[in-house]
């Protein structure tokens, strides 16, 4: 199996902080990856490096085997690599297939003039754009959103349709950051399937950074864990969870005596 | 959720359509009006419709709809602030003077054009020729403009802008020499300038009811040019940068190339606008191209509702009509009344000043404002009020996170692509305090 990102040394620094230290990372192709660790550890910011926010002071990011080191993000958008956000960030005054439509920014072409004349080929272009983002919103189970402002959307509603417009990059690899956050544990639950239902009818990786070991250990076929910007373990839910190193990292020193199974 | 009255976009489309009706209606009817009517009025009729709204106001009043639709590109669209949109009127109308007058006495170039009798040097080319170039021209210097400034950030973006607006009026006005180029005539202006062909009816200065249809038609040009492009893939995506700068680049919406599109097409526009006004005045003058008319333009988006084409037209009409007619006639019939001596159009910015404050009191959308505006400015959002409970504590680990690690340093940042200007909110670990709605 090819590997969809690999990540290689990585480190970012804040001043004098190390924010990720030489993290070498990679995501095969249509699999689950969960990147786990108590707050602080630093998988936001390696989300951001991966999406081109933060350029790495060491450290190599490839995308199907291309460098994308530094390329700025909506160059590795258009590569194949869609997030959601860990607080939502849509596009709040604009309807739910509007946002999906951003996303399908880089795939359509039409340029001032065509969109001025509306040539046919723009009307075309146009059409086929809004029968996706419908598709896609329907895929995410809120097609009864379509005209309402997103701003407007329930909380549960505004995380689907972040998805949905990830989802229109058509992307190799999906990066969820935190997407159950402020979920019940039935929404919760209904989510490992979306994951599942993804990875299956979209042919999409996924890479997963959350908080609810419950949907972690579930969906995960491997789990990355990150304590203050160090890799500190890498295996499956089982290896993981039995981890000594991990176990200190979200219990404290010592606890692992008493903890571990 | 009782308190949100559920706003549903409704049918723009249609709403556009009767607008657009009523804007046809209207400049057939004033031009008919003042072509066939207001002549054969008994005197002292048409000289109150002639001291009230003159045709020299209303074809003014024309030039800067063509502005203020263009500035609302800009402004309206995209969120770019720019204080310095009068560069481009100066550049339009530099334009027609060029190419369209006996200015550069040492050529003899004529397309289409129609030189006065007897005096063939220079350059003379048809207006409508023209129009294009200078909207043109005004695109390029847009894209000149912005491609250094668009990496700034809101304040700075507009201060920079504002230099601009300085900077290019300056060099016309001091452009008698430059290394013995006389690139502007200086403060003596470049005039006459050559008439309107119309369909053969060649237009000179006094066809104020024909220029008038002119000036209405390259409006109703910008209008739909703006009305389209708002459908489309760049206005969606102008109206992304808008909502959300950083989310947009990670939907893959190049933010540099967007933003300069946005600059061009609102520069083309107000391109249009300096070569109309050109023509207007027969000729162009330096001086009358000051940092307030920049200001005007941006009181006249923010008067009728940003992201509005219908209320920034009429937001213009209002401010250009209060600025060149009302205020004088008002004045006037008050002095006349009352026995007093006041100056009113010295007043204007004072009355402009008032209005704004007035309007940021009170309706802070505009006079017709575009429905996403209105609802950013009138109602709460739902996640601000469902959430606050979780957001509460998403706060507090956020802290936590923050008080372990120093906030990114800008040079941190992917600095060599479109995002410099990021540096400013770039989201560290989390920051779900901070949002997405600046």
């Amino acid at each position: 199996m090819t590997d969809a990102i690999r990540a290689t040394d990585i480190t970012v620094s804040f001043g004098g902080l190390v924010a990720v230290n030489a993290v070498t990372f990679t995501v095969p192709e249509r699999s689950v990856v969960s990147l786990i660790g108590p707050n602080g550890a630093g998988k936001t910011t390696f989300f951001n490096v991966l999406t081109g926010l933060y350029k790495p002071d060491s450290g190599v990011v490839e995308f199907q085997d291309r460098d994308v080191t530094g390329l700025p993000p909506h160059r590795i958008a258009e590569a194949g690599l869609a997030r959601t956000f860990q607080n939502i960030r849509l596009f709040g005054l604009m309807t739910a297939e509007e946002n999906v439509m951003v996303a399908m920014h880089s795939q359509l072409k039409a340029g001032v003039i065509a969109t001025l004349l509306r040539t046919r080929v723009q009307k075309r272009e146009e059409a086929q754009a809004r029968d996706r983002a419908r598709e896609l919103l329907d895929f995410v189970g809120i097609s009864h959103t379509r005209d309402e402002y997103a701003r407007n959307l329930s909380y549960g509603d505004q995380r689907r349709l972040e998805v949905a417009r990830a989802l229109a990059l058509q992307p190799k690899v999906l990066l969820l950051d935190e997407p159950t956050a402020g979920m019940n544990p039935q929404e919760s639950a209904r989510f490992v399937e979306f994951i599942y239902r993804l990875r299956e009818e979209r042919d999409t990786a996924v890479l997963l950074i959350e908080h609810d070991m419950s949907v972690v250990m579930r969906v995960s076929e491997r789990i990355t864990v990150l304590d203050r910007g160090e890799k500190i373990a890498e295996g499956t839910a089982e290896q993981v969870r039995s981890d000594t190193r991990v176990i200190e990292a979200y219990l404290g020193t010592g606890a692992a005596g008493s903890a571990g199974h | 959720m009782a308190l949100l009255k559920p706003t549903r976009p409704g049918p723009a489309i249609a709403t556009d359509r009767k607008w657009a009706l009523s804007f046809a209606v209207g400049v057939v009817g004033i031009f008919l009006g003042y072509q066939f009517v207001v002549p054969h009025l008994p005197y002292q009729v048409a000289s109150f419709v002639d001291d009230w709204l003159p045709l020299t106001a209303l074809n003014e009043a024309s030039v800067y709809v063509i502005l203020a639709l263009g500035l609302n590109i800009v402004v309206g669209y995209a969120g770019l602030l720019d204080l310095g949109f009068v560069a481009f009127w100066a550049i339009g109308g530099y334009v027609v003077g060029w190419l369209m007058s006996g200015f550069f006495d040492s050529a003899r170039v004529n397309i289409l054009g129609h030189p006065p009798i007897g005096l063939p040097n220079g350059v003379h080319i048809s207006f409508w020729l023209v129009l294009l170039i200078a909207g043109a021209f005004c695109a390029l210097w847009g894209v000149i403009i912005g491609w250094p400034t668009l990496r700034l950030k809101s304040d700075y973006l507009a201060l920079v802008t504002l230099g601009f607006g300085e900077i290019i009026p300056q060099v016309f006005v001091n452009g008698e020499d430059i290394n013995g180029f006389n690139l502007s005539n200086g403060s003596k202006g470049i005039t006459p300038v050559d008439g309107i062909d119309l369909f053969g009816k060649l237009l000179g200065p006094f066809d104020l009811a024909f220029k008038f249809l002119i000036y209405a038609g390259i409006a109703a040009f910008v209008v739909l040019l703006s009305l389209r492009l708002r459908e489309g893939r760049l206005g969606r995506a102008w109206l992304a940068i808008r909502e959300d700068e950083l989310a947009a680049s990670m939907m893959g919406v190049p933010l540099r190339k967007t933003k300069l599109a946005a600059y061009a097409v609102g520069a083309f526009s107000g391109g249009l606008g300096g070569a109309a006004f050109a023509t207007q005045v027969n000729g162009v003058f330096a001086e009358r191209f000051n940092f307030s008319i920049s200001i005007i333009l941006l009181a006249m988006v923010v008067l009728g509702g940003m992201g509005n084409v219908w209320g920034v037209i009429i937001g213009a009409l209002v401010l250009a009509w209060i600025n060149s007619t009302g205020l004088v006639q008002f004045g006037q019939t008050f002095n006349n009344a009352f026995g007093t001596q006041i100056n009113f159009p010295s007043y204007n910015f004072l009355l402009f000043g008032i209005i704004l404050i007035l309007m940021m009191l009170f309706r802070r959308e505009g006079l017709i404002p575009e429905r996403r505006t209105k609802l950013l400015l009138r109602e709460p959002e739902r996640g601000q009020m469902t959430a606050l409970g979780a957001e509460a504590e998403l706060v507090a680990a956020e802290e936590a996170i923050h008080t372990q690690t120093d906030p990114p340093s800008e040079g941190k940042l992917a600095t060599q692509t479109d995002d410099a200007g990021m540096g400013v909110d770039a989201p560290q670990s989390g920051d779900s305090t901070e949002g997405g709605r600046s």
